[in-house]
């Protein structure tokens, strides 16, 4: 078991603490919109030309993006050398979705409503997904004070005006209802005796719109729909740990369906579906530039190779999220999330000198990238044991200005975090680094959820064009849920009017041979599925 | 890792070395074993990674999730990744928030021994003998605050004699507090009605339409919320 801070972290906490009394009175001002590009193009890992390449094939030949996804992107099918009977089909469905997290299960619920058969399929359990993980919260302009013009403004701002407006409009508009409708499903959002939801301010935001249901609010979410999906065993089917590893056409250009693995027996599946969902999630675990990650296990970008390589658009794929505050000690947990909500909460960002040196609630790649630049350029991190280094949150501060008992209160997930090894957040501040959080961009979607190929649709981490070059806290689990809802009910009423043709995987030869005119010579196979750590010890 | 002690484990009966600093998840990685069972989020939330292990020596059984916990010297494990607690079917619309529902969903709630087994198996140090025991008071406000934190991750389960089904029986509880006995936002609900009935359609298509500049201009010196 680990003893807490080192001696040397210990001095610099001395400093933290002296220089508190006088940070609580003292609000570190907002950058300009020039320094904010000044810091970006100087320290975000987005702007390092060595870390991405064009992509050679496919319908976005030329994008950039990190090269561990052009690797994927680029990979070849499993299926390139398999003789398969698609006329075996073993699951036939009116709605397939692909993914059993927060958009998956949000767009079950949808499509069923739409009166429409519905099939899960999911890599690992149903629920193990980066919406489990979420701690800080989900946005919504539902206060007097707010409304969804001002959520808008929020959101284009963060995005550096690269969004897509028509699915931002989506995103502000449904948002209230979005919450609502976890209200009534159960969800228990933080609020006051009389029923008022308790909203904070995250980075980026101009109001406080942030709901949360403690720091488990992506957990409350997630086993919420998935409890409410299996309120409907004979209306929606999930089947666990059988990832699609290539999608279906027909020989009218439409999407058909997928074929599945079966992880633990190898087995493939053949799956017939009118219409097909497209909600695997993002891509942390791809490890961009070598970064940890607050990700799921299963984040390996599946569903945008898929959709790549039938022919889907894609869009801001050369733009990642890095949460500005991952841990960076204690050695086990490095990479781990530390919630948004704690800088929500009023903690300040302070380097080894005890001073702060950035507004603590800048959009998250501005914040991310003045901590990198405190410790790259101006070297004043604080180095741990294992060779990171962070910078400090100062996590005490909550309960000075909120009362003591707040952050046990508001923080449950955290305090139990770094209390399994040691560190009492309450008392000691936390020393964070920037981590890969997010995929701001993906496969390219219309407001009502549907992608560039007929009959597909898509949902969640997988998309791109809400969020723009980057997105704020809180907007993630509203995507999911908002768009999990539109392409559920879209995908549902879509499916009454499908006539499916004669089944074919004809794309996945063109695909070959496209690798092969394109002079791609690696012999890596994608959807990835899994990581694979052994023998790392990551 | 700057610093490798290795130490000896026993993953399911057999021995390896390790490197003393990692959880026993990354232990079994550095092992060999490609989990697909027993992992999921990493990160303590998601209930996949429930290990049961023991010390040399000493016979008291523990129990920790195998993202959240470091390997000792010594330490005997194997995971527990599934276990087939039962889960009743409901509409949660159809329900009313009482003991009747509780007890008529989950009959067995009333062979509670009170034996506290649960509590001690709990990898998130929840309460469990507490909320069943709000459950059996049919306290179904304190049976969701109680188990707020639980990641479902069945261990509760796997040690009970009365086979009980205490995450499923504390999820029923969370969902019918949140829906029925707290009160629903008004502000919320106000606020769906407006856009639902147009209120901010005009607003929303005139800053749609706005040239990037006057946006940017726009955002550059919007007023925000005071703390």
């Amino acid at each position: 078991m680990n003893d807490g801070y080192t001696p040397g972290m210990r001095e610099s906490i001395k400093k933290v603490e002296a220089t508190r009394p006088a940070r609580l009175q003292e609000t570190w001002p907002m950058m300009t919109p020039v320094e904010k590009q000044e810091v970006l193009r100087k320290f975000h890992p987005d702007y390092k030309p060595e870390g991405m390449r064009e992509l050679r094939v496919g319908p976005a030949k030329g994008l950039r993006t990190p090269h561990e996804l052009a690797d994927l992107l680029e990979g070849h099918s499993m299926l390139r050398n398999e003789e398969l009977d698609l006329e075996q089909v073993d699951f036939e469905t009116d709605v397939l979705i692909i993914g059993g997290g927060g958009a998956g299960s949000a767009a079950a619920l949808l499509a069923r409503e739409e009166g429409a058969q519905v099939l899960v399929v999911t890599k690992l359990r149903h629920g193990d997904a980066n919406t489990m993980m979420a701690q800080g919260g989900i946005q919504a302009a539902d206060k007097p004070e707010d409304n969804p013009v001002i959520h808008y403004l929020d959101v284009m701002g963060g995005g550096h005006f690269t969004n897509d407006p028509d699915l931002v409009e989506a995103l502000v508009r449904d948002a209230p209802e979005a919450i609502a409708w976890l209200e009534s499903l159960g969800c228990m959002f933080d609020k006051e005796p009389d029923g008022t939801l308790i909203t904070i301010h995250g980075g980026g935001t101009s109001r406080k719109r942030m709901h949360s249901a403690r720091d488990y609010s992506g957990a409350e979410i997630m086993r919420t729909l998935r409890d409410e999906v299996r309120s409907y065993p004979d209306e929606i089917e999930v089947i666990e740990f059988a990832p699609a590893i290539e999608l279906i056409m027909d020989d009218k250009g439409q999407a058909a369906g997928a074929v599945l693995l079966n992880l633990e027996t190898g087995e493939h599946y053949i799956v017939r579906a009118k219409t097909t969902i497209i909600a695997t999630g993002g891509s942390g675990r791809l490890h961009y530039q070598d970064f940890a990650t607050t990700n799921h296990y299963g984040a390996t970008g599946d569903g945008v190779i898929l959709a790549y390589r039938v022919g889907a658009d894609v869009c801001f794929l050369d733009t990642m999220q890095y949460h500005p505050t991952g841990a960076a000690y204690p050695t086990q947990i490095v990479g781990l999330l530390v919630t948004e909500k704690v800088r929500g909460l009023g903690a300040q960002v302070c380097n080894i000198e005890g001073n702060q040196f950035v507004y603590p609630r800048e959009t998250r790649d501005v914040e991310a990238s003045a901590i990198i630049r405190e410790c790259v350029d101006a070297d004043k991190g604080i180095q741990t044991p294992s060779g990171f280094v962070g910078v400090w949150l100062d996590s005490p501060m909550i309960d000075l200005i909120h009362g003591p008992g707040t952050i046990e209160k508001e923080l449950p997930a955290m305090v139990r975090q770094f209390a399994r090894f040691g560190v009492d957040i309450v008392k000691d501040p936390i020393l964070v680094y920037p981590t890969l959080h997010y995929q701001n961009g993906g496969v390219s979607l219309k407001a009502d959820g549907a992608t560039s190929i007929p009959n597909l649709y898509g949902a969640g981490e997988i998309s791109g064009g809400v969020h723009g070059r980057n997105r704020l806290m809180g907007n993630s689990l509203l995507e999911v849920t908002v768009y999990g809802r539109r392409a559920g009910r879209a995908a549902g009423q879509r499916c009454k009017e499908v006539s499916l043709g004669q089944l074919t995987l004809a794309h996945v030869g063109q695909w070959e041979d496209a690798l092969g005119e394109a002079g791609v010579e690696a012999e890596i196979e994608s959807p990835l599925i899994l990581p694979d750590y052994t023998r790392h010890g990551r | 890792m700057a610093e490798t002690n290795m130490i000896p484990i026993y993953i399911m009966g057999k021995q390896y070395f390790v490197p003393d600093a990692l959880t026993i998840m990354g232990a079994l990685e550095y092992a060999g074993y490609k989990l697909i069972r027993g992992v999921g989020c990493r990160a303590a939330f998601c209930g996949a990674c429930a290990t049961v292990y023991r010390i040399d020596g000493d016979p008291k059984l523990h129990i920790g999730l195998a993202c959240g916990t470091q390997v000792e010297p010594g330490m005997h494990l194997t995971q527990i990744p599934f276990y087939p607690a039962e889960r009743a079917q409901y509409r949660l619309d159809e329900l009313e928030p009482t003991f009747a529902t509780m007890v008529s969903l989950y009959p067995q709630l009333l062979k509670c021994l009170g034996c506290g087994t649960c509590t001690k198996s709990c990898p998130q140090d929840l309460q469990v003998k507490d909320y069943m025991a709000a459950a059996m008071r049919g306290d179904i406000s304190r049976v969701a605050d109680l188990s707020f934190d639980c990641i479902m991750c069945g261990m509760c389960v796997s040690r009970c004699p009365a086979e009980e089904a205490q995450p499923n029986i504390a999820i029923l509880a969370r969902r019918l507090h949140g829906r029925y006995l707290t009160p629903r936002a008004e502000h919320l609900a106000e606020r769906v009605t407006e856009i639902r009935t147009g209120k901010y359609d005009d607003e929303l298509a005139e800053i749609k339409a706005m040239p990037e500049a006057e946006l940017r201009q726009r955002y550059n010196t919007r007023d925000i919320e005071a703390d």
